[in-house]
């Protein structure tokens, strides 16, 4: 039963000083899902990524990654990850293929498995064209293509993706999504994103978070019922419907238990 | 290849794909060589040695290793790639250490590159070989202690210019407490002992040990300790500045 849940979020606390960005967050993903990750900008999306990746230490609560918790075995935990942070950050100086056989390299393939794993990714993400261009003379989407490759290459069991498709054009975010969807059903994928239809398009579920808190946790169909989707948003999101729940101490939670897991 | 070894290849490969590598063991060069001949009355001195040569080393690298150690980290931490560095597989102390490998093995190409010094003293006269090789090893030790500062310091900011100012000035403080004015300083009313202190923090004394040729146990502990004291700083300010 819980050795498919691959991603566990428990009480997830970060306070900077005295401003709490990411409060109390609790949930799980298993294999196969693919998690839509909304928020108003500052919610503490980005925030609950880099704890989750172990890049920012937690001040509360735990997590863990297919069993590793992520502070106590950190490596186990990152193994088992692909990570493209926020705005995809690339080594610039390097050209795509150096930059793949790097990350290869420490991911620890070595040879032609290191070549293999990195063609591989090359194909996936259709990067062909400008593997021996220097990073930084690259468009925004092949950038971020890169970072997307960089992220797979070593097809990991969960995949972490902040605002994956920012600044794509229509073909290129189709591509993406396209990619996710295939990936999805052996691994557990979180993505973050502003596009709310991009959430009914690839994610089998929707976590809305606002000012560090949970206030939704369902499917995009459950999500939609709220109504036309940007107003739902806006309601669950605003100041008054977080101070309403947190008077109830409660957060709307219409996902059913999941029974057969 | 070890992570460390990783780690060590792309950074050694990023001084080589700009022209900062190429300025660098250019002016490393001239500036060595020219302060040699000028300054240090190479010809005057009618010995066949590379004493004046070493001694100006200490005062070179004060301005020339800051600037080989800046971007280490500060350029990481301004690009975001920090964050992508890090969530990799790999020990936060791993990076560290990786990417000192890679600015001290660029700082002995540097060194290796002064030979044609080497082979016009062996030409004028006949140098003692052993002296100038303890000599090499002193300076590219000391090296190794400059640019352990350099790294640590590089990790406090974003801004490489703040970066270098900052391992400058305290690489200065730790070259100048062996000076004799700084000791004059201390002489009428310090105890001897932290007289003595003050002087064996000094790379000055240290390796003014090192160029007469031996090369003491005691010198190579100093250099070392510096470089694990500062490495070590150098990893708890990656971990304490990770969000900022
Ligand atoms: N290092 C830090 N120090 C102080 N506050 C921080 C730090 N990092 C993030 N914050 C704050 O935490 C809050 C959450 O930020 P976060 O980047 O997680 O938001 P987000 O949901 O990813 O937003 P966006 O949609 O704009 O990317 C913000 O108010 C931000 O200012
Ligand atoms: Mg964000």
């Amino acid at each position: 039963m819980a050795n498919n849940i691959t991603i566990s979020l428990d009480g997830l606390t970060k306070r900077f000083d005295s401003f709490t960005a990411v409060n109390n967050i609790s949930f799980s993903l298993g294999k196969g899902e693919v998690l839509g990750f909304l928020g108003p900008n500052g919610a503490g999306k980005s925030t609950t990524m880099k704890m989750l990746t172990g890049y920012l230490p937690i001040t509360q609560g735990r997590a863990s990654i297919c069993g590793y918790d992520v502070v106590s075995s950190p490596l186990s935990a990152q193994e088992r990850i692909g990570y493209l942070p926020e705005g995809a950050p690339l080594y610039g100086d390097m050209s795509s293929i150096e930059f793949l056989r790097f990350v290869a390299e420490v991911r620890g393939f070595r040879g032609a498995e290191r070549n293999q794993k990195v063609e591989n990714a090359v194909s996936k993400l259709e990067l062909g064209s400008v593997i021996n261009k220097p990073i930084e003379t690259l468009s925004k989407g092949f950038k971020r293509r890169v970072g997307f490759a960089q992220a797979i290459l070593h097809d990991p069991d969960v995949l972490i993706l902040d605002e994956p498709t920012d600044g794509l054009d229509p073909n290129q975010k189709h591509q993406v999504r396209s990619l996710i969807m295939e990936m999805a059903p052996d691994k557990a994928i979180v993505i973050s994103t502003h596009l709310l239809e991009e959430v009914s398009a690839v994610c089998s579920r929707a976590i809305i978070i606002s000012n560090g808190n949970l206030v939704f946790d369902g499917t995009p169909k459950d999500f939609a019922k709220l109504g036309p989707l940007d107003e739902a948003f806006r309601e669950l999101t605003s100041e008054k419907s977080i101070k309403k729940r947190s008077n109830k101490k409660r957060s709307i939670k219409t996902r059913p238990k999941k029974e057969n897991r | 290849m070890s992570g460390i070894g990783v780690i060590s290849k792309r950074e050694l490969l990023a001084y080589f794909s700009t022209p900062l590598a190429y300025v660098f063991i250019v002016i490393f060069l001239a500036l060595s060589g020219s302060l040699t001949f000028f300054m240090g009355s190479f010809f005057d001195r009618g010995q066949a040695d590379l004493n004046s040569f070493f001694s100006f080393h200490p005062w070179l690298y004060l301005f020339l290793i800051p600037a080989v150690a800046m971007r280490l980290w500060a350029e990481e931490r301004k690009t975001g790639t920090i964050e992508l560095l890090l969530t990799l597989p790999i020990a936060d102390w791993q990076v560290v250490v990786g990417k000192f490998l890679a600015a001290w093995l660029f700082i002995a190409i540097s060194l290796v590159l002064t030979f044609p010094l080497w082979i016009t003293v062996n030409w004028l006269g006949q140098p003692d070989n052993g002296v100038i090789l303890a000599s090499y090893i002193g300076s590219f030790i000391m090296a190794g202690g400059y640019l352990a500062i350099g790294s640590c310091l590089s990790a406090l900011t974003k801004n490489q210019v703040i970066a270098f100012i900052l391992s400058a000035v305290v690489c200065f403080l730790f070259l100048m407490s062996g000076v004799e004015i700084v000791q004059a300083f201390f002489q009428p009313w310090a105890p001897n002992y932290i007289l003595d202190a003050v002087n064996s923090l000094s790379f000055l004394t240290h390796f003014n040990g090192i160029i007469r040729g031996v090369i003491d146990f005691r010198d190579v502990v100093y250099f070392a300790s510096i470089i694990g004291v500062f490495l070590y700083v150098n990893a708890i300010i990656i971990n304490l500045k990770k969000g900022s």
